[in-house]
């Protein structure tokens, strides 16, 4: 059985460390709010200019000057801190926010990620997808692990434009999580039910698997 | 001299033309200069080069500038909420640079300080980094990105004086106090307009030498994109 959206987003949550500044994507990342562990204190940059991300408002008292990255309105804490978009990326540029947790349509086998546009069709753009991945310190994918046509999206080398090169330093799919780090990537986790060989069947990129899956 | 116009249009006047470069402050609908927008669409000019994160919506923001056809080129980040952009965009009818967001708040700082370029990191190895001088610093690879700078910004805060000093409110203030760096004019559209030295001067955020021209914002509707709330019942 495969992990839900929320199970996956669960298990980035377990990437939390107390004392982390973290960023979250738009879409599944941004459940990972939802399941921070006790004990663990974490503040949420959000790169339109926030430090310290407060949960939704309640009904009528939404703000229309406090938005969060997904234009969705939010709240702020006491800790929270504003400032300008070249400060909001002075920080994240700079090496100062810890974890970026954000969505992925291809990942390669080296941690190149591509996110952002499919040649012929609509380009959106990238907003900040390139600068995170080039600056943040630890950065989390969580993605469907195929394509609605089926199709690996764990690649050997990825098809789509790039949002970075050997950027990626954990995939979390809705079947296993990887860790990419200098020796390539290692499966470390498999959801219940899954196989390694199931794994091996819907994933391009070559990739290990660690000691502890194996089986004695 | 005072730095006060009566309304937006009056504000404009005289520093328009065809194919100027103008910025415009916000990030998606919220901080953005509405009563200046709608002013200069009223204006009428054409072929503008528009530089600002997003493209508004179909109907409001700079969407408004899209379906008078009155932009020639945007330079932004993101895009996504704008399908009359989509249409124009893809009949080959607007040209297109999209910056990463840090690299376009970047050039816009870099534009307004006097730094005609600066090296980055993000980009390399994409798209973004195609022609552009690469260049190793401690054993790692940037790109050169050049500074930006307009003919006019518009930009929207929350309160301002006569002497063009400005404060913005939470996170409306997102783009606005590059741009107003980077005009060689700059106009200001400002919710409440106080009496000099009624702002503390330690907490001012854009100084008055980047304001050319200040106006009061009228009929402010500050549209809302994703109103997301929870219900007192779950909140914790």
């Amino acid at each position: 059985m495969s992990w839900t959206r929320e199970d996956m987003a669960k298990r980035a949550a377990q990437e939390l460390v107390d004392g982390y500044y973290v960023n979250l994507g738009i879409g599944i990342p941004t459940l990972v709010a939802n399941f921070i562990p006790d004990g663990v204190d974490v503040t949420l940059q959000s790169e339109n200019g926030m430090l310290g991300m407060g949960p939704f408002p309640y009904e009528g008292e939404a703000d229309p000057d406090l938005i969060n990255a997904g234009k969705q309105t939010i709240t702020e804490l006491r800790r929270t801190s504003y400032f300008s978009s070249a400060d909001s990326f002075a920080m994240i540029r700079g090496g100062h926010i810890d974890l970026s947790i954000l969505g992925a349509m291809q990942v390669s086998e080296e941690g190149d990620l591509a996110n952002w546009m499919i040649p012929g069709k609509m380009v959106k753009g990238m907003g900040g997808a390139m600068d995170l991945v080039a600056g943040v310190k630890k950065v989390v994918v969580i993605m469907d692990h195929n394509a609605r046509d089926g199709s690996a999206k764990f690649l050997k080398k990825c098809t789509l434009p790039l949002t970075g090169v050997k950027v990626v330093d954990m995939i979390i799919s809705d079947i296993g999580v990887f860790e990419i780090g200098e020796n390539g990537p290692i499966l470390i986790e498999l959801a219940p039910d899954i196989t390694i060989n199931d794994v091996k069947k819907r994933t391009e990129a070559n990739f290990k698997i660690d000691k502890q899956l194996l089986p004695l | 001299m005072s730095k006060i116009f009566k309304d937006a249009t009056s504000s404009l006047e005289g520093i328009l033309f065809d194919g100027m470069t103008i910025m415009a402050g916000g990030f998606g609908l919220c901080g953005i200069p509405e009563n200046l927008i709608s002013a200069l669409k009223d204006s009428g000019i054409q072929k503008i080069t528009a530089i600002s994160n997003n493209a508004g919506v179909d109907d409001f923001g700079l969407g408004l500038l899209l379906q008078t056809r009155q932009i020639k080129k945007m330079i932004s980040s993101y895009v996504g909420e704008n399908k009359e952009f989509e249409r124009q965009f893809l009949a080959e009818e607007l040209e297109l640079e999209f910056n990463p967001q840090g690299t376009l708040a970047e050039r816009i700082r870099a534009g307004g300080a006097g730094i005609p370029g600066f090296y980055t990191k993000t980009g390399v190895g994409t798209l973004v980094a195609d022609g552009k001088e690469h260049k190793e610093f401690e054993g790692e690879t940037y790109i050169l990105e050049t500074g930006l700078k307009a003919d006019v910004s518009l930009v929207k805060a929350w309160k301002g004086d006569a002497e063009g000093n400005l404060v913005y409110r939470k996170t409306a203030r997102n783009f606005n106090p590059m741009m107003a760096t980077a005009g060689k004019i700059t106009v200001a559209e400002v919710e409440e307009l106080v009496d000099i030295g009624e702002l503390d001067p330690d907490q001012i955020h854009t100084p008055g030498i980047y304001v050319q021209r200040v106006i009061v914002s009228k009929d402010l509707e500050k549209r809302i994109e994703q109103l997301t709330t929870r219900t007192k019942k779950e909140g914790k």
